[in-house]
């Protein structure tokens, strides 16, 4: 009997256990399927920006966007996700293979470039992956020529720069009452300086401006020295220098000027580098009067009132510029999908990234939105001249605070 | 193209011809004794140029009054390299020693990321930015005081191997090793000074150049490629040549980007190389090794 009981007992633990066992089962079949959903609505991006190499200081302020985007937006809506930063070091294959680490680590989406070179390079990875990139800074044309079906770029591309630099030059020349006659262009010879090159040489002609490039002078970047690149230029004696720079060789090109008694009618600027504190700090008054035609926030907007107050509170040394407020805001779009979306599954994403329309946004121009190719086709520039360390809006007349300082002033009179 | 932009072309590319030639002073002293080819050479200098944005952060010092501390620092390290290690493998095939000094070269690239970071720093002159004016030649002022410079420290160079007993000794080594050894010279401890006075303009060359460069680790493959093609161009183990190269090179880029285009100049300079390759191979002064 005892073996007998002993055995009941034992069978009907033994039944017990296996309808325990059963429901634990059960529960941790279930339980770990939740946990892994609830983990993939939360959206995991992967950033890629240049954090060393020439390009350090504008990937540095990209994260910087980032971070105050993470501060910002949850107080107007949009839900908290995870940031995983990658360096590309502005090389190319180091973007391409930090995308394809970052998707393995499970990243949902792809945030960046920076770099046009680099951003076309991981664009491709994307699409092969099926992962959505959403472009913080980069203007090649060929990134969203209809190529990729999973880039969403919120920046214009070297053709708009180009044009919108034509025409808040003739705004600036109009507001001043003098004009260049003649110009030279300084650009760096790499994607975004070439393709930025081609479409002002391009499109110079339709705009009717009231000068003609007398040369257009390329240089490697990461050169040592632009003192004969320089002096080319000066040997022109155009009126007008336009430059397209990176940080250094915007540095290097103002203090040639300088040390070579060069003194043109005015500096203009349709690439990053004079606009960035390394540059107004390093070159003090010399940074003045250069006006920047370039992608830029609105002040007036309240989104972007929302950015300068947190920016001034976190980074009150710093300015901020186009890799803050354009990281800032290509954060909004990868947030605003999310939440849209309901999910963090990249095929979600993608939908509605899509269906992006934004009206409470940083940038120039009208509410964020995306053509079939991915481009925000509306985004517009700003001409911003540096005064005394302070960047100055001062055209378009829509977005200005300020009216331009044209002729610039003498090197020695500042 | 102006004869006014002509002028300033060639002044201009005669005062950086005169920087780089003194930059790869320090690799022709070396091949020209040791007969070692020093792959570490870029990264000796970007040291040089660290220790005198240090000393100019720290004390205010100007990077040319740390030309003797530079040098200093740089020929304890060469000391130290070909004692302690260039010599032992001195036996090696030349392509095994290749391999140790790129070995080493990596190395210093990679402790100068972790001490110093990824970014271009550089030094602020109060005379960064001036410049003389002769009639409508323009001079750049921190350009001229490296050149002279460069010539200081390559005179005294000069000045050593001719006439000092020690430089003269240096040079008997390099003109006949047995009969050095034959005649009771040191010649492991004249090789160890040797490749101490080749760091030592090394670094002499890395504190003038931060006047005009921002140093950053990657910048030593650069110089070192450089310096191979001002040396090999002005013949190797000659220091008249190492000048003479550096001079022809700095004149050929300058005019290059003058009067074809800037983005050329590297590919002129690479061009010339290969002209002086294929017409004479040991070089302008180069001597012929038979």
């Amino acid at each position: 009997m005892t073996t007998t009981k002993s055995n009941r007992r034992g069978a009907a633990i033994g039944r017990r256990k296996v309808m325990a066992g059963a429901a634990a089962g059960a529960v941790a079949a279930v339980v770990p399927l939740r946990l892994g959903r609830a983990q993939a609505q939360k959206l995991k991006i992967g950033a890629i920006l240049p954090r060393s190499g020439i390009q350090a200081n504008f990937g540095q302020d990209s994260v910087r966007g980032i971070e105050l985007a993470m501060e910002v937006l949850p107080g107007k809506g949009y839900a908290a996700v995870e940031v995983v930063h990658a360096d590309n070091e502005t090389k190319v294959d180091v973007g391409r293979a930090q995308a394809e680490k970052l998707i393995d680590q499970g990243c949902n989406l792809i945030f960046g470039c920076y770099d046009s070179g680099i951003t076309a390079a991981v664009a491709q990875v994307c699409e092969q992956k099926s992962i959505p990139l959403v472009v913080n800074v980069a203007a090649a044309p060929q990134i969203t020529d209809g190529r990729f079906k999973t880039v969403f770029r919120n920046f214009p591309t070297g053709p708009m720069i180009a044009s919108d630099a034509f025409l808040l030059q003739k705004e600036v020349y109009g507001i001043a009452g003098k004009a260049p006659s003649s110009a030279v262009m300084l650009h760096a010879n790499d994607t975004f300086g070439s393709t930025q090159k081609d479409a002002s040489v391009r499109l110079i002609e339709r705009f009717g401006m009231p000068y003609k490039f007398t040369d257009v002078i390329s240089y490697d970047p990461t050169t040592r020295d632009l003192s004969a690149e320089v002096r080319k230029a000066k040997s022109t004696n155009a009126e007008l220098v336009w430059i397209i720079t990176r940080l250094n060789d915007a540095i290097m090109i103002v203090q040639e000027m300088v040390k070579q008694r060069w003194e043109p009618m005015g500096i203009v600027s349709t690439g990053p580098g004079p606009y960035d504190d390394p540059f107004l700090k390093q070159l003090g008054k010399l940074s003045d009067d250069i006006i920047n035609m370039v992608p830029w926030f609105d002040p007036n907007k309240a989104m972007s009132k929302l950015m300068i107050a947190a920016w001034d509170k976190k980074f009150p040394d710093r300015t901020l510029n186009t890799s803050v407020s354009h990281s800032f805001e290509a954060t909004l779009i990868a947030l605003d999908a999310h939440k849209r979306a309901g999910s963090a599954e990249p095929a979600k994403l993608l939908e509605a990234l899509r269906t992006t329309n934004i009206a409470d946004n940083v940038t120039v121009g009208p509410a964020i939105t995306f053509n079939a190719n991915g481009q925000n086709e509306k985004t517009r520039n700003s001409a911003i001249q540096n005064r005394g360390g302070k960047l100055v809006s001062v055209a378009p007349a829509s977005a200005a605070v300020a009216k331009p300082i044209w002729p610039m002033r003498a090197w020695n009179a500042r | 193209m102006d004869s006014v932009t002509i002028i300033n072309a060639l002044v201009s590319g005669l005062l950086t011809g005169l920087v780089y030639g003194l930059s790869a002073l320090g690799l022709s002293v070396i091949f020209g004794v040791i007969r070692i080819v020093n792959f570490a050479h870029g990264e000796l200098m970007v040291l040089g140029m660290y220790l005198a944005l240090m000393l100019f952060r720290w004390f205010g010092l100007d990077p040319l009054w740390s030309v003797p501390i530079g040098a200093a620092a740089l020929f304890v390290v060469g000391y130290a390299l070909q004692h302690f290690v260039v010599r032992r493998v001195a036996y090696l095939p030349d392509h095994m020693q290749f391999l140790l000094l790129a070995g080493i070269a990596i190395m210093l690239v990679s402790g100068c990321l972790v001490v110093f970071g990824p970014d271009a720093q550089g030094v602020q002159l109060p005379y960064a930015l001036d410049s003389f004016a002769i009639g409508s030649l323009i001079i750049d002022k921190v350009r001229l005081y490296a050149a002279l410079a460069a010539i200081a420290v390559a005179s005294a160079l000069l000045l050593f191997f001719k006439y000092s007993s020690t430089g003269r000794a240096i040079r008997a080594c390099a003109d006949n090793y047995l009969g050095a050894k034959v005649v009771g010279l040191n010649v492991d401890r004249l090789y160890a000074l040797t490749f101490g006075i080749g760091a030592a303009c090394i670094g002499a060359a890395g504190c003038i150049i931060l006047l005009l460069v921002q140093v950053h680790p990657y910048l030593a493959p650069a110089y070192t490629l450089l310096a191979f093609v001002v040396v090999i161009v002005g013949g190797m183990g000659s220091l008249f040549g190492a000048l003479l190269g550096g001079i022809l090179i700095g004149v050929s880029e300058e005019m290059a980007s003058v009067v074809l285009q800037p983005s050329l100049k590297t590919a002129f300079s690479f061009g010339l190389l290969i002209v002086v390759l294929l017409l004479r191979p040991q070089g302008l002064l180069g001597r012929v090794v038979r």
